[in-house]
This record gives C-alpha cells, sequence and structure tokens, in this order.
C-alpha cells in the first residue's frame, strides 16, 4: 500500500507538515481561525521528532500487522479494505487507550475533544496527505514501496 | 448434521470452541492462510460474538447492545463460519477427537481450538449463592445485575476485588449512582499492575469519586438471612449494608471440558509457541491457554485481550497449514481509573534481582512513570496520567531492543523514537509486519 515515508537526510524539522494536518482536520480549514478557537480540541496527527542534527515527521505506520487493530476491544480500529488504512471508527471507540498502549510508533493520540483516540487518516478525502502536499523540502513522501 | 458419526468424511474439518477474542482471532487468522476450509463454531453463550471487555461500558450506561458486537453482523457469514451458538460443549475425547455437547450429541473433528477463555473465581462463602450476589465477565452477567438495579431499587453495592475487573465494575455501579464500597485483600488496588506509587494514585482518583476503598481485608461472609444480600460482613467484624455484591476476585482458566483427556493442563491448557497443545492438531489459545511469559520464561496464563486475538490468530492460521508463532506474550494493561489512565505494560512492578528501576513523579499532578531495565534492555514500563506514547515502550520490550544508547532519555518529554537505534526506528516506520 502507498505510505507516508519521511526522508530524514531533507527535514529541517520546519514543522509545517504538523500546522497542516492541524488546519486540514479543523472544522474552520483556515490557519488563524484554527489556531485562535481549535487549539484545545485537535492534535496534528503527525509529529516532528528531533534530537540533535536528526530531525523526522511521524505519523500513524498503517503497519501490515496492525497491533492496534488486534487490541482494540470495541472494533472501532480497522482496516480500510480499500485503501489499506487503519481507520479508527470514532463511533465506535470507548477510549480504552489499548491502542495507545500496543503502538510501537506512539502515533495513536488521544482526542482533545472527545475521548476517543486520534490518529492519521492519510487524508482519505484528498489526492495526497496534506503534511506531503505541503512539505516545503520534499522530506515526506507519498508512495508504494 | 447426522448426531453421531465416525466416518472420516463427516468430521467437522476445523472446530472452534468458543465464541470470543480468542475465537474471532482464530476465524481471522485461519481465512487469512485458507478462504474455503469449513469451519464450525461452537459457543454456549447464546450472543453473536461480542467484546467482554465493553460490559462494563454497557452497566455504565456509555453504550448501547448494539455497540457490544465488535464485529459486523455477518461476521460469520462472511468468513465462511458455521455458528452454532448455545451450544456448550461438555468434554472434548482427544483420542477419538470428538467434542460431545452436553446434550450428547457428538462432533468429530479433524483439528480442533479450546477458546474457552476463563470462569470467574468465587471462593467458598457464607452466602455466595444469595440473590443479588454476582460474577462480572458475560453481558448476561451485566444484563443480570442491569436488572437487578431496577428491581431491587439498588442503592449501595460492595466490590470483592480491586483487581480490574473489580475497578471496571465499581466504575460502572457508580455510574448508575450506586453507593460503592471496593474491598481488596491486597495493601493496594492493581496489585499486580501498578506499584505502591501508582497505586497510590490510582487510590486517590477513586476516593475523589466518592467510592469508599478499603485494603488488607476481605468479605469474610455475605449477609443474606431471607436469601437476598443485605450485607456483608468483613473479616475485620465490620458490616456493610448493601443490596449488590459483585465477587470480582479472578478468573481461571475454564479447562474443564479436557479434564481426564490426554490434552495436558497446568493452571490453564499448555501451549507452544504455535498454539498447540499437547495433542497434535488441537489447539488453546486467549484465557484458558498457558504459555510462555517472554519475559520470565515462566509458563503461566496471561489473560489479556490482545494476548487472546493473537494467540487465536497464531493458532487459526496454523490449523488451516500456516507457519505461525507467538513470539513474545506478556502482560499489558491500559486501565482508568475513574477518570485516571494507566498503563502497565511488562514487569512493570519488578524490582531487584537485576532489575534496575528508573521513574519520575511528574510535575503535573498525578502523573508517574516508572521504567525497569534488566541490563541495556527495557522489561517493564508503568505510566499514570500521561500515558501518550506508552506504545513505544511496548515495542522495544516486545523486540527486546537494546536502549543503552537512549538511556538519558527515557523518562524524558523528548524521548521518542528518535531516541531509539536508527535501524529499529526504521524497522517500526517501514510498517510491515515485524516479527524480530
Amino acid at each position: 500500500m502507498k505510505r507516508i515515508y519521511a526522508r530524514e537526510d531533507y527535514c529541517l524539522g520546519c514543522r509545517l507538515c504538523e500546522i497542516n494536518c492541524f488546519v486540514k482536520h479543523s472544522r474552520s480549514k483556515k490557519i488563524v481561525k484554527a489556531f485562535r478557537e481549535e487549539r484545545d480540541t485537535i492534535a496534528p496527527a503527525v509529529r516532528v521528532e528531533e534530537e540533535g542534527c536528526v530531525s523526522f515527521a511521524l505519523q500513524c505506520r498503517h503497519c501490515d500487522d496492525a497491533p492496534c487493530i488486534e487490541a482494540c476491544i470495541a472494533g472501532a480500529m480497522r482496516r480500510d479494505p480499500a485503501t489499506g488504512a487503519v481507520v479508527c471508527d470514532e463511533e465506535r471507540c470507548v477510549g480504552c487507550w489499548s491502542c495507545v498502549m500496543v503502538c510501537r510508533a506512539g502515533a495513536v493520540l488521544r482526542g482533545k475533544a472527545r475521548r476517543v483516540a486520534s490518529k492519521c487518516d492519510l487524508c482519505a478525502d484528498e489526492g495526497a496527505p496534506v503534511c506531503v502536499e505541503g512539505c516545503p523540502n520534499e522530506a515526506l513522501v507519498y508512495e508504494e514501496r | 448434521m447426522s448426531t453421531k458419526s465416525d466416518d472420516m468424511d463427516e468430521r467437522v474439518k476445523h472446530l472452534i470452541i468458543g465464541n470470543s477474542t480468542a475465537a474471532v482471532g482464530a476465524v481471522e487468522g485461519l481465512r487469512r492462510v485458507d478462504r474455503e476450509a469449513p469451519v464450525t463454531l461452537l459457543a454456549r453463550e447464546p450472543h453473536h460474538t461480542y467484546s467482554r471487555p465493553l460490559i462494563s461500558y454497557l452497566l455504565a450506561g456509555e453504550i448501547d447492545d448494539a455497540r457490544m458486537h465488535y464485529r459486523p453482523a455477518d461476521f460469520y457469514e462472511a468468513n465462511r463460519v458455521y455458528a452454532r451458538l448455545g451450544v456448550e460443549v461438555e468434554r472434548v475425547d482427544a483420542e477419538s477427537r470428538v467434542a460431545i455437547t452436553t446434550a450428547g450429541m457428538e462432533i468429530p473433528f479433524e483439528k480442533l481450538l479450546i477458546a474457552t477463555g476463563g470462569k470467574p473465581f468465587v471462593p467458598p462463602m457464607e452466602g455466595a449463592d444469595a440473590v443479588g450476589v454476582f460474577t462480572f465477565t458475560s453481558w448476561d452477567d451485566a444484563k443480570r445485575m442491569a436488572a437487578h438495579i431496577e428491581e431491587a431499587d439498588a442503592k449501595r453495592a460492595v466490590v470483592i476485588g480491586g483487581g480490574l475487573i473489580g475497578i471496571k465494575s465499581a466504575e460502572a455501579l457508580h455510574a448508575r449512582g450506586l453507593e460503592v464500597t471496593m474491598v481488596e485483600l491486597a495493601d493496594r488496588v492493581l496489585p499486580l499492575a501498578l506499584d505502591e506509587t501508582a497505586s497510590r494514585l490510582a487510590a486517590a482518583a477513586i476516593a475523589e469519586a466518592g467510592v469508599e476503598l478499603v485494603c488488607g481485608t476481605t468479605v469474610d461472609r455475605i449477609v443474606a438471612p431471607e436469601g437476598r444480600v443485605e450485607g456483608v460482613a468483613l473479616k475485620t467484624g465490620r458490616e456493610i449494608a448493601c443490596d449488590l455484591v459483585v465477587v470480582a476476585i479472578g478468573v481461571v482458566p475454564e479447562t474443564g471440558i479436557v479434564d481426564g483427556s490426554a490434552v495436558e493442563t497446568a493452571r490453564g491448557i499448555i501451549i507452544d509457541q504455535r498454539c498447540e497443545t499437547s495433542v497434535r492438531g488441537i489447539y488453546a489459545a486467549g484465557d484458558v491457554a498457558q504459555g510462555t511469559d517472554a519475559l520470565t520464561g515462566e509458563s503461566r496464563p496471561i489473560p489479556i485481550f490482545p494476548n487472546a486475538y493473537r494467540q487465536g490468530s497464531v493458532a487459526g492460521a496454523n490449523m488451516a497449514g500456516g507457519e505461525a508463532t507467538v513470539n513474545s506474550s506478556f502482560a499489558m494493561n491500559s486501565v482508568e481509573v475513574f477518570g485516571l489512565p494507566t498503563i502497565s505494560v511488562g514487569l512493570a512492578t519488578a524490582e531487584g534481582e537485576g532489575h534496575e528501576v528508573l521513574t519520575r513523579i511528574g510535575e503535573k499532578a498525578r502523573t508517574y512513570r516508572r521504567i525497569v531495565l534488566r541490563g541495556s534492555r527495557v522489561v517493564g514500563a508503568l505510566s499514570v496520567g500521561d500515558i501518550d506514547r506508552m506504545g513505544i515502550f511496548t515495542g522495544l520490550i516486545r523486540h527486546g531492543i537494546d536502549v543503552s544508547s537512549a538511556r538519558e532519555l527515557l523518562l524524558s518529554d523528548e524521548f521518542g523514537l528518535v531516541s531509539l537505534p536508527a535501524d529499529y526506528r526504521k524497522h517500526v516506520v517501514r510498517g510491515e509486519g515485524i516479527e524480530v
């Protein structure tokens, strides 16, 4: 399946991916308005990790053996048969955080506004994830490997 | 289907006894290897497969009946499983490879998975059979408890046991407006998952919710002179009036159907890394099974949801002719205690005996982390309050990663995949199945 991959050597650590993810998943879709009004209710599903001169953006890996699907007690975490993406059905999630416990990438978050798991949805409704599209240095690519 | 048959042709190719997490894992694991082979599933309970841990959410009124079904309504049809619900197996004849139901029907099989789960342990206790005394592990338990609360207009409950089930039932009863007292024999709640510090934070959350917690004693007898619960008497002599009692002391493997058979049992049914029992072609998975704890080398049941699914899925794949192994089983629990999230993974409470313990009390109230190392590897991790990204530690424990280079950062806010060896980091990022 197509996944988002980070190219560590290209990442400048500018965190634009975090901002694009945040705005895209906001209600207003407008950067200033979203920042003002929705900062406490949305967290970006991508996070830039940085240590010394190494930095890269990390989001849900949509793992082949997805431990979060196996551990989900509510049947909320499942694989979209069409895209292969791991998606969380927020109407089913009960917020038990088993997915947080088993995600080896630390990429499933607790929702800020609702008690449900929150994670990268690969921007299913877009052609390509906005973190990839907006990366100024092509440090993120969306491809089959 | 004929009721009796010795004819090989009439043998069920794959028989699954049980209908919970391990059975669902088995169906899904089996179907990944073989789309066609006939599968028959027998379940004692009449319900379409449902998620046991959700019963506390149901009793609390957080979810409705429809959400108990954690697989779609067409789960059996879509996976071509012949599900016979409400059929209880009495015993398995391992030699002639026949399952015998309580109604006397004989079902010959080629391959068998035993996924009968666990049963609540109720110690001999005066009044244990009174109206208003419940265990809490099944959907029917939740329904019966809800009905009793209505019918008896229950106002006060005593929960015996301060483990996972005790806390979850106390929470649900509290959410329904009952006054609740929890009684735990150990000196603290969740004694297996939490160390003293973490347990103290959990106790504070329980107290804040207005639930009474009594540790270091247990219920001596249930007071029920008319056959209905009126209260409990503790070993200390104290009596607590109540109209509902939950016995949540523990769960033991439901191994009864292989009693007297060649299938080897200890506390649970003993399985190898392929989830096969001592009898070829007979598998066991989930709370009924006893595999090897990867962190201690000890053979013991690890009755937790993700473990049940993984074992079931491995058993299913092997039944279908695949080659799967459970590489690394160990305890892990994510438990929210009256709003306070906790995650405990591996040997989270270990100390001494070559274990090095790192702890951090957070600046925010009620946050705590504890990392347990053995040499250069993480073998346990515990977090209260701030549980974000705890799965990174679960991955490190599962894959036995050398963390020498990240040692100084393990408790830091900055800790992340970036702190870890580049080859492991790249492994995780690739997102391909990792079975190191």
